[in-house]
C-alpha cells in the first residue's frame, strides 16, 4: 500500500509551503466529499438487492408499498417452499452447477499449468483459442448445440447443460489458473524434479496445494456461471420438474403476470449463498484474472 | 496473452532443452520423435481442454457456419412427428443469408443500437470503476465496509439482480415511479417507452458491471510501487500530475485487459436485455445476440439459418475488434 509508505514521517523532508498537499493528508472538506460520494454509491449498489429482501418480508398484498417494513412475515417463504416447485429447481441448479464446478476446475487446472510452465508447439494457438471462445455469441452455438443435444437425447437432462456450461467456464478458468500458476515460483517445480517427481507428480503434489486460492476462485467462477446462466437453460429445459432456478424464476414473471411475493423470496434464497461465498473469494478472483491476462 | 516469461525453456522449435528427465546421449532421434518426447506431458495436460473445445465448440461452430449458408428452419430440418421421421430438406443457399442481413434494415439498425449500448456501458462503467477504485485506494475510515457494499451487485447472480430492477422499474407499482409520484412527477414508462427502455437497460448493465471494473482497477492501483509517488512528490508534482503520469501509465495493462473483456461481455450481454425487456418495446432494445436467439427460439417457424448467420457476423465483428485493439496496444508498446 502506498499510504503506509507515506506514513513514515521520520525520514520525510520538512513540508514545503505551497499548493502541494502530501498524500495521506486531506482537508476536512475533501474527506467529507470522499465519504459522501462513497456512501451515495454504496447505497445505489446495495439498494435494489436490499429492496427485494425487504419486499420478501412483506405480505404479498403490500408488495408495492414504499414503506421499508410492513406487517413483517415469512409467509412468502413458506408459500414458495410449499406451493411451488422451487426446491426442485434449486436441486436441479445445484446438481448442474456442482458437476460443472468439479469438471471445470480439473480441466482448467491442468491446462493452466501446462500453459504456465511449458513452451510447447501449439501453445500460442491454444491461448488464442481460449481468448476467442470468450467472444462466442450464444447465438452461433445454441442452435447446433441444441441439435446435437436433441440427437443424443440430452435435452431436458442435467448432463446436457453441464457439457454446455463447461464450454463457457473452462476457457476463462484456464486463463485464470495460468495467472495463478505464474505467481508460483518455478524453483518449486525444479526442486520437485530434482527429487525425482515427474511433471505430473510435481503438478499434483507440489503446485496444486499451493494454488488452492486459485482453485477456489476457479471453482467459484464455474459455479456462478452455471448458477446464473439464462439462455441455454431457457432453451434446453422445459417442464416444471426440469427447470433450473434461472428458468424457474421466469415463471413467476411471465405466466402469472408478476408474483412479486414468491419471486422476491426466491431471489433472496438464490442470492444469499452466492453472495456470501463471493465476498470471501473476490480478492483472489481479480488477482488471478489480471495476472493471467497481463503477465507479459 | 502468453509471451515468454523469464523461464528456462526451449525458445524455438528445434532448440529443445530437455526438461526433467535427463537423457543419455544416444542417436539423435527424428524431429517429431524429439518433439513428442519433450512435449508429451504438456500435450497430455492440455488434451482435455482441446477435446472439450473441439467437440463442443469446434463442431457446433462448424455446423453453425454451415447452417448460416442454408435455408434451414423449423419446417425443413430433420425431425420426428409422432412416429414419422422426416429427413432434412433444407438446401444450400451460399451467402444469401449474409447479403440479406447486411443489406436489410434489421441487422444494421440492431448493430447500431448494439454499438451504442456497448460503448456507453463500457465507458461509463470504466469511468465509475476508476473513480471508485481511486477513492478506495486511500486511507479512509470504513474502507472494507464500502468495498463490500460496492461489490454486492457483482456477487448476486445476474438474473436475480435483473428481476430486482424489473421490480423497481415496474410502471404502476414499482418503487421508482412511486417515489416520483411522491414528488408530484408523472410516472415514467421505464420499460415501455423505447427511449426510456434503452436508458433503463444501460443503467442496469452499468450497475452490474462497475464492481468488476472497480476491483480489477483497485488491484492494478495497489501494484503500482509507492516509491514512484514518493519521488513525484519530492519533485513537487501536483495530485493531478501524479494521477496523469504515474497512475494512468501504471494502470495501462490492467485497464486494457478489462476494457477488452468487458467490451466482449457487454456486446454479448444476453441476460440483461432478455430478462428486462425481452428486446422490447417493439425491437427497441434488441441487441444482436438477443435477436439471434429470438430467430431460433421465439418466432414461428424458427429460423435457424438467420440465427446462425447473425451469430457468425457477431463473431466476425468481435474478432476484428480484438485484432484491431491488440494492434493499437502494440503501437503503444504494450506487449500483450
Amino acid at each position: 500500500m502506498q499510504n503506509t509508505a507515506a506514513k513514515n514521517t521520520a525520514g520525510r523532508a520538512p513540508h514545503r509551503a505551497g499548493r502541494v498537499r502530501p498524500r495521506g493528508e486531506r482537508s476536512p472538506l475533501a474527506s467529507f466529499g470522499l465519504h459522501a460520494t462513497l456512501i451515495v454509491t454504496s447505497v445505489i449498489a446495495v439498494f435494489p438487492v436490499l429492496w427485494v429482501l425487504l419486499t420478501s418480508l412483506k405480505p404479498a398484498k403490500h408488495a408495492s408499498t414504499t414503506a421499508f417494513f410492513k406487517e413483517t412475515t415469512l409467509a412468502n417463504y413458506t408459500n414458495l417452499l410449499n406451493d411451488t416447485p422451487f426446491l426442485t429447481w434449486f436441486g436441479n441448479s445445484l446438481l448442474v452447477a456442482g458437476l460443472t464446478t468439479v469438471l471445470g476446475v480439473f480441466v482448467s487446472a491442468t491446462t493452466g499449468y501446462a500453459v504456465s510452465r511449458f513452451r510447447f508447439p501449439g501453445m500460442k494457438p491454444l491461448m488464442w483459442t481460449l481468448l476467442i471462445t470468450q467472444m462466442f455469441p450464444v447465438a452461433v452455438l445454441i442452435v447446433p448445440i441444441y441439435n446435437i443435444m436433441s440427437k443424443m437425447g440430452l435435452l431436458n437432462q442435467p448432463a446436457g447443460l453441464v457439457i454446455t456450461y463447461l464450454t463457457i467456464a473452462v476457457p476463462f478458468c484456464a486463463w485464470m489458473m495460468k495467472g495463478f500458476f505464474d505467481t508460483i515460483p518455478q524453483e518449486i517445480d525444479e526442486s520437485g524434479r530434482v527429487d525425482g517427481l515427474n511433471p505430473f507428480g510435481t503438478f499434483w503434489r507440489l503446485i496444486l496445494p499451493l494454488a488452492k486460492p486459485g482453485l477456489a476462485v476457479t471453482a467459484f467462477y464455474s459455479f456462478i456461471t452455471a448458477w446464473g446462466e439464462v439462455a441455454y437453460a431457457s432453451a434446453f429445459m422445459v417442464g416444471d420438474e426440469n427447470l433450473t432456478l434461472a428458468g424457474g424464476l421466469q415463471k413467476f414473471v411471465n405466466q402469472y403476470g408478476a408474483q412479486w411475493g414468491p419471486m422476491t423470496a426466491a431471489s433472496v434464497l438464490i442470492a444469499v449463498p452466492a453472495a456470501v461465498v463471493f465476498v470471501f473469494v473476490q480478492r483472489h478472483l481479480v488477482a488471478g484474472m489480471t495476472a493471467g491476462a497481463t503477465k507479459g | 496473452m502468453a509471451v515468454h516469461t523469464s523461464q528456462s525453456v526451449a525458445k524455438a522449435a528445434g532448440d529443445n532443452v530437455a526438461r526433467g528427465r535427463s537423457r543419455g546421449a544416444g542417436k539423435p532421434p527424428g524431429r517429431f520423435r524429439r518433439a513428442v518426447s519433450v512435449h508429451w506431458y504438456a500435450w497430455t495436460m492440455i488434451a482435455p481442454v482441446v477435446i472439450v473445445i473441439g467437440v463442443i465448440i469446434g463442431y457446433p461452430l462448424g455446423r453453425g457456419i454451415y447452417l448460416s449458408m442454408t435455408d434451414a428452419n423449423e419446417r425443413n430440418v430433420e425431425r420426428s412427428i409422432g412416429v414419422n421421421h422426416l429427413p432434412a430438406t433444407y438446401k444450400f443457399v451460399g451467402l444469401d443469408n449474409y447479403t440479406d442481413a447486411l443489406t436489410g434494415n434489421q441487422f444494421l439498425s440492431t448493430l447500431g443500437w448494439t454499438l451504442v449500448w456497448t460503448v456507453s456501458c463500457v465507458s461509463v462503467t470504466f469511468v465509475l470503476g476508476l473513480t471508485l477504485a481511486n477513492m478506495l485506494n486511500r486511507r479512509i475510515a470504513g474502507r472494507s465496509a464500502y468495498r463490500m457494499m460496492l461489490i454486492l451487485p457483482w456477487a448476486v447472480p445476474g438474473f436475480v439482480s435483473v428481476f430486482a430492477w424489473r421490480f423497481l422499474y415496474n410502471e404502476d407499482r414499482g418503487l421508482l415511479n412511486k417515489l416520483l409520484a411522491g414528488g408530484g412527477i408523472d410516472a415514467v414508462p421505464w420499460l415501455n417507452d423505447p427511449t426510456w427502455a434503452k436508458f433503463a437497460v444501460i443503467v442496469v448493465n452499468v450497475w452490474l458491471g462497475v464492481p468488476f471494473m472497480m476491483v480489477a482497477l483497485l488491484g492494478g492501483l495497489q501494484s503500482i510501487p509507492g516509491e514512484l509517488y514518493e519521488a513525484a512528490e519530492m519533485d513537487g508534482a501536483s495530485a493531478w500530475q501524479r494521477f496523469r503520469h504515474i497512475t494512468m501509465p501504471g494502470l495501462r495493462s490492467v485497464s486494457s485487459t478489462v476494457v477488452l473483456l468487458s467490451t466482449i461481455w457487454t456486446f454479448n450481454m444476453f441476460p440483461v436485455i432478455f430478462l428486462l425487456t425481452r428486446g422490447g418495446p417493439g425491437e427497441a432494445t434488441q441487441i444482436l445476440v438477443t435477436q439471434a436467439y429470438k430467430f431460433s427460439f421465439e418466432i414461428s417457424p424458427r429460423d435457424f439459418a438467420m440465427s446462425s448467420t447473425w451469430g457468425v457476423l457477431i463473431l466476425i465483428l468481435l474478432m476484428v475488434f480484438a485484432a484491431v485493439y491488440r494492434r493499437a496496444l502494440r503501437k503503444q508498446g504494450e506487449v500483450w
